[in-house]
């Protein structure tokens, strides 16, 4: 009886403790989520979470950006980059990571070690050089230096991914499959693409949210306004707007969380796995 | 046609995207950057070649050449944030694992909650926030002020001192992923030797150094080389919070960040490659180092 009182206390006292952790933790974001709804002039009085007097009026001005490029713009700059990249992710890391998985080639284990070590390899090395080609194929500012790549299958780690996922798929229906004259792509796109689903919606999902958040590869090739994303729309407001637009500069940040929070809260389950595989970024 | 002919041609049309990708935009790249590091290039003219000048540059030849004091130091302060934000941000994620292997009904839902920082923390508006954060008028000096009643507090930010602190803070504060994945290893430590230990009368510290440090060793080397080679090529946030500048006095010139300064600032295309090759040589030999030091401190399983 007083062992289970024990445990009971002991579970109370974990439960608030970790709320008590996670809510201190967690802090920061919360204030910037009450703060953009708060006037201008109470943003950096109130320590507190919760606006006394509620206003829209930081979202409205923060919308219209600087003048001649609003959000809406860079919201749409983003979406595009995002959503193909993910989509060339698909298609072409699992191309890829189905041949490594299922196909007998020579050399399979060669190009297979080649994969993994540009898996450890840090972007740097190709930054620059990358940058001049581009330029001389005239692509700066545009979408092409930062979408392009995926279409060729540059994300190793994706490949790595979905390679893990495919060979934890039984053989046999393949198998039977090429008795019945199936082809190698048509195994491809009808028995292991629709198998691999989870891991391909854990590749959109990490793919739209590296390339979300990629400001460096953003920073060399978007050159005009009209071209930024929301990230260098963000840092473009911050330089260009003074102490006084704090609040719609706020706004315009939970904004830019927004798609995360979405993503990550209705997809959560493939997440783990994407950690668990890859174990970086952040 | 032969059958194996045919399977390897099917297989290599298969793995065209991605072994055109690799040639045109890894290994080509990689090649022609290790080329201009012997070069001086502005993209105005051809580069030209200046063989090893680049890297006495960097780090000094003899007296009359004493190396970029700005690249030394943007070195020095790589590394202090390596090697203090990760060992840190590992124990939190230990720690906060241990926390979350408890069982409790709502475990689901805290890991979710921990894991937002990390969701979102890469982002230029967490970037942003932190510098409003740590401002001499900030919430961290509002709170400290207004609640506790300190005065004197320091402008975090724009003070040399704590600037690089403020960005450890932030990197800690993105434990999200080692928690996970520490979280996963936990729960591969079978229970009955945590009640084995405790019958033999071993208390709950005992049982961490004993059972659960070894049991996880392969995850924490795993977690740290991770996020060692992540560290290393940090760039957003040192740039938002400096206002690309790598500033207070250079305090959080990020290596990543000088080179962009370099390369695409002042336009010396070769000497920007010779530093992502010096950052490249940095980061294999670190690696090849903990992957020989692990060889004495990694416990694997007894590989049944």
């Amino acid at each position: 009886m007083s062992i289970q009182k024990s445990t009971t206390l002991n579970r109370l006292l974990t439960n608030i403790f970790i709320i008590v952790l996670g809510v201190s933790m967690l802090y920061p974001i919360l204030w910037l989520i009450g703060a953009s709804f708060k006037p201008s002039n109470m943003i950096f009085t109130d320590p507190g979470i919760w606006p006394e007097t509620c206003t829209l009026e930081n979202y409205g001005k923060g919308w219209q950006g600087i003048g001649i490029v609003g959000f809406d713009r860079f919201f749409l700059n983003s979406f595009t980059i995002c959503i193909l990249s993910s989509m060339a992710n698909v298609m072409f890391c699992s191309l890829t990571a189905y041949a490594f998985a299922r196909l007998n080639f020579a050399g399979k284990k060669f190009w297979f070690a080649v994969m993994l070590v540009t898996l450890m390899l840090p972007a740097h090395v190709t930054t620059i050089p990358r940058y001049i080609m581009f330029r001389t194929f005239g692509w700066i500012n545009s979408f092409l230096p930062i979408i392009v790549p995926k279409f060729f299958a540059t994300d190793a780690f994706f490949i790595f991914l979905l390679v893990q996922f495919i060979r934890g798929l039984p053989r046999d229906i393949d198998e039977s499959a090429t008795i019945d004259g199936c082809s190698k792509f048509g195994i491809y796109t009808r028995i292991i693409l629709p198998l691999t689903v989870p891991a391909l919606i854990t590749t959109v999902l990490f793919s739209f949210l590296w390339t979300w958040d990629d400001f460096f590869n953003q920073l060399l090739y978007l050159t005009s306004p009209d071209k930024y994303t929301v990230p260098m729309g963000l840092r473009l407001f911050l330089d260009a707007s003074g102490v006084s637009s704090w609040g719609p500069m706020f706004a315009m940040s939970v904004l830019s969380l927004v798609p995360a929070f979405i993503l990550f809260f209705s997809l959560q389950k493939y997440f783990v796995r994407g950690i668990a595989t890859t174990g970086i970024k952040g | 046609m032969n059958k194996t002919i045919r399977e390897n041609l099917t297989s290599y049309a298969f793995l065209a995207p991605w072994l055109i990708g690799f040639f045109a935009l890894t290994l080509y790249p990689m090649i022609y950057s290790l080329f201009l590091s012997f070069t001086q290039y502005s993209l105005r003219q051809p580069p030209q070649w200046i063989g090893l000048r680049n890297f006495i540059t960097m780090f000094g030849g003899n007296d009359q050449i004493r190396g970029d004091e700005r690249f030394l130091n943007s070195v020095s302060v790589t590394f202090k944030f390596v090697f203090v934000s990760v060992p840190l941000k590992l124990v939190f994620a230990l720690l906060v694992a241990m926390l979350m292997n408890k069982k409790l009904r709502l475990i689901p839902l805290y890991r979710a909650l921990y894991y937002i920082p990390t969701l979102l923390g890469g982002s230029v508006a967490i970037a942003v926030l932190w510098r409003r954060i740590f401002a001499s008028d900030g919430l961290l000096n509002l709170i400290l002020g207004g609640v506790f009643g300190l005065t004197d507090l320091p402008a975090w930010i724009s003070n040399p001192k704590y600037a690089l602190g403020t960005l450890i803070v932030l990197a800690v504060w993105q434990f999200g992923s080692p928690m996970i994945i520490f979280l996963a290893g936990l729960q591969q430590i079978p229970t009955e030797y945590y009640e084995a230990s405790s019958v033999d009368g071993a208390g709950k510290l005992r049982q961490f150094f004993v059972i659960t440090l070894p049991g996880l060793s392969p995850i924490i080397f795993f977690n740290f080389v991770m996020q060692m080679v992540t560290a290393f090529q940090s760039f957003t946030q040192a740039f938002i919070v400096s206002g690309g500048s790598g500033g207070p006095l250079d305090s959080t010139m990020f290596y990543s960040l000088y080179l962009y300064i370099k390369g695409f600032g002042f336009s010396e295309m070769g000497y920007a490659a010779a530093m992502a090759w010096v950052l490249l040589i940095i980061i294999a030999l670190l690696t090849a180092g903990a992957f020989k030091i692990s060889g004495n401190l990694v416990t694997y399983g007894s590989g049944e």
